[in-house]
């Protein structure tokens, strides 16, 4: 029986999504047909919908649907600025996802002007920075609520509130955070929210943007009047359901799983200190932070080599950021927090899941430290 | 019992294929790794597809695969010396620096890591053992069109102890029919022959693209006699014996006889001229520990798939030594190695830092 500890890359389908979107694999269903096909399709889309709407406290004719966050991410940052004119420029911080990096670099290399706020060893962004950093061309900024390879959580809410009067939209890239902490779009005080589908055990190849009512969005796909011509193309309804089905679980189990997954993460966390006095965790030392996520740092150990050792071990686990090859490379989230090359290579993050067992976590701390201990002296085991 | 760990090093080609398949024939607990070694926008070597080809290997036979990211110290160990060594108007032997500091030395340890005994690679390569010793020597392949040891001279008795070239008994022939035979999906996969960075062939172009400016400097050609024939766009477009591309127009046949970085000059040489007799090498190891004595007889490879010619050790002093032709004069290409053989052992080897020439 193989233990995940990868829930931040994605998650397992979970059996009730399964069920969902096995029902709407096979008939007929395409919401825009006038006949009773279509008719059962948009009401199932519909539904989804309102149940991704009710994860973040939004409208339902607030949410489009996209094929994932990186499209979403890809729609916020382009869309709005295209809507804000060809001067229109941005600030974001140096931990985000590569959909936002690198799609923040591209605009960009058009012209753009962009400001990448740095962030501290704790790789928490300041609210005071990134607000700094707003300049007389800024029309967007795009931050992270909760980051994937380290936990910290940004202080989205604070620098909403500064800029409200700013006439800047503010975007959140909240895949991380969905499931494991409350989300509240008022409370964020946002315009444009990103979500994933399969990090919260729906299908993968679905995603929304929330996009506040009155917020100007250029579509990136044309083509079609679907999704109030936000972004034309048959829907996903399968997977759009399934998405839907994934968000009502979220929402009903957050309070339980995100407490469960701290004391496990917490259990991990102590257990591996004391058996590895030298370890480091990667991340926050104090507020707020993923409940889920364990990124460390085990001196004389390369991450990768630890990874490969648990993976034979039985046990999945992530470093660094992975390219297209799954090689790991020097993650530039622990690079952006300090780190020099050889030790941005070496944070293994381990990320826990709603199913995620005390069984798991003491199994790790079993097998953990022989393979540290392996690794360190060089012989075989 | 727990079964002994190899780690097999998979290119995504047939010969780290079959290399693999016969440690898992041969009952080993096999860990499959490739190394991704150039970033995307580097060209195609190394690419995905490669890290596909490998991996399905490794399904097919059962066993695990991973892809390690060494781009940065190949860059440091590999691809910076390189274009060095054209820009100091030597030319590099990459093959051999990559299978020193990146194949088994740093994949060695990170396969020491994983609790791995040994390191199987698709070398065309033997190792021996001496009868009297005991100790292990790289012997060149069964295949000697295919022979690699050229590129792994300086493996010493501790790396080969802990090496496997399970391919280097067979012909390029019976690993293709292996493969073949075991349905392994690369059996037809063509070989690659240039240098792995360079994908489009175009070396200068690299070196252009990676040295900084001020170290392009264009230069004069000049003859024996110290004549200007013409000019050029930098020493590392040359590589001594060049006959082709000198840009002098018609006339008679020259060839690069040396390259003067401090200079920027190219020397040429008209017809065949007088060849080196000898040559001086650096960084020198043997596999004994200890060079032979003074005079001693052997072969020298000093390029790859070039016959070895026989030479004898003229001078030994610290880890440089002087080797003599015996049998005729031969260009010599400064940053190559020098490979020592007797009959299929590798002696020793070094780095070809000049041409001996005048009188014998």
């Amino acid at each position: 029986m193989r233990i995940y500890l990868d829930h931040n890359a994605t998650a397992p389908l979970r059996p009730e999504v399964r069920a969902t979107v096995l029902e709407f694999l096979g008939p007929p269903a395409n919401p825009s047909s006038a006949h009773r096909e279509g008719a059962r399709a948009r009401a199932a889309l519909e539904t989804a919908r309102a149940e991704v709407a009710a994860l973040i406290g939004a409208a339902p004719a607030e949410i489009v649907f996209t094929s994932g966050a990186t499209e979403a991410n890809n729609l916020a940052l382009r869309g709005a600025l295209a809507a804000a004119g060809p001067a229109a420029g941005l600030v974001t911080s140096a931990v985000e996802h590569a959909s936002v990096l690198d799609t923040a670099r591209a605009l960009a290399a058009d012209g753009r002007p962009l400001a990448i706020v740095p962030v501290d060893g704790e790789g928490q962004v300041a609210a005071r920075d990134v607000i700094a950093a707003v300049g007389p061309a800024t029309r967007l900024v795009t931050l992270g609520l909760a980051n994937g390879e380290v936990g910290a959580v940004a202080p989205v809410a604070e620098v909403a509130t500064a800029l409200r009067e700013r006439n800047v939209v503010v975007h959140t890239d909240a895949v991380q955070a969905a499931g494991r902490m409350p989300l509240d779009v008022s409370a964020l005080g946002v315009d444009l929210l990103s979500l994933s589908a399969h990090k919260l055990g729906g299908p993968a190849g679905v995603g929304a943007l929330w996009v506040r009512r009155g917020v100007r969005l250029r579509p990136e796909l044309t083509g079609g009047p679907q999704e109030r011509l936000r972004r034309a193309g048959t829907e996903n309804v399968a997977g759009i359901v399934g998405f839907g089905v994934a968000a009502r679980l979220a929402r009903n189990e957050l309070t339980d799983a995100a407490a469960r997954m701290h004391a496990l993460a917490e259990r991990l966390w102590t257990g591996l200190r004391a058996r590895l006095p030298d370890a480091v965790r990667n991340g926050p030392a104090a507020g707020p932070r993923l409940p889920n996520t364990l990124n460390l740092s085990v001196p004389g150990c390369t991450g990768e080599s630890l990874m490969v050792l648990l993976d034979l071990a039985g046990i999945a686990v992530s470093v660094g950021s992975a390219c297209a090859a799954g090689a790991a490379e020097p993650s530039h989230v622990l690079r952006a927090m300090g780190r020099d090359a050889e030790a941005a290579r070496g944070g293994l993050r381990l990320s826990l899941g709603p199913t995620t067992s005390a069984v798991d976590v003491d199994r790790v701390l079993d097998v953990l430290p022989g393979l540290v201990a392996q690794v360190r002296g060089g012989a075989a085991a | 019992m727990r079964r002994e760990r190899i780690v097999a090093a998979m290119s995504g080609g047939v010969d780290s294929a079959v290399a693999a398949a016969r440690c898992v024939a041969a009952g080993y607990d096999v860990i499959g790794i490739s190394l991704r070694l150039l970033r995307a926008t580097d060209g195609h070597c190394c690419s995905l597809d490669d890290f596909h080809d490998a991996r399905a290997v490794a399904d097919r036979l059962g066993f695990p695969h991973y892809v390690f990211d060494m781009t940065e110290p190949f860059e440091r160990h590999v691809m910076q010396p390189f274009v060095a060594e054209y820009l100091a108007g030597r030319t590099p032997n990459p093959c051999a620096r990559c299978n020193e500091h990146v194949k088994f030395g740093l994949l060695w340890e990170r396969a020491r890591e994983l609790g791995a005994t040994r390191l199987a690679t698709g070398h065309y390569a033997r190792i021996g053992v001496d009868p009297a010793s005991g100790a292990p020597s790289l012997r060149t392949a069964r295949d000697l069109a295919k022979d690699q040891t050229y590129f792994l001279f300086m493996l010493g008795r501790r790396q080969l102890e802990r090496t496997l070239f399970p391919v280097g008994e067979l012909t390029k022939g019976e690993v293709r029919a292996e493969a073949a035979a075991l349905g392994l999906p690369v059996a037809d996969k063509a070989e690659s022959m240039e240098v792995c960075f360079v994908t489009d062939g175009d070396t200068a172009g690299f070196v252009e693209r990676h040295a900084p400016p001020a170290a392009l400097r264009a230069g004069p050609i000049v003859d024996d006699g110290g004549r200007e024939l013409g000019r050029h766009g930098g020493v590392h477009r040359f590589t001594v014996g060049q006959r082709r591309g000198l840009g002098l127009g018609g006339g008679e046949r020259r060839y690069v006889t040396g390259l003067d970085a401090t200079t920027g000059t190219v020397r040429v040489a008209a017809g065949e001229g007088p060849a080196p007799h000898g040559l001086v090498a650096r960084g020198v190891s043997w596999a004994a520990g200890v060079p032979p004595a003074s005079g001693a007889s052997f072969a020298v490879r000093i390029r790859h798939r070039h016959p070895p010619i026989p030479a004898r050790l003229a001078a030994v002093r610290d880890d440089a030594v002087q080797v003599e032709f015996t049998a005729g004069g031969s260009v010599v290409t400064p940053g190559q190695a020098a490979v020592f053989y007797r009959d299929d052992l590798v002696l020793g080897g070094g780095w070809i830092e000049s041409a001996v020439t005048g009188t014998a």
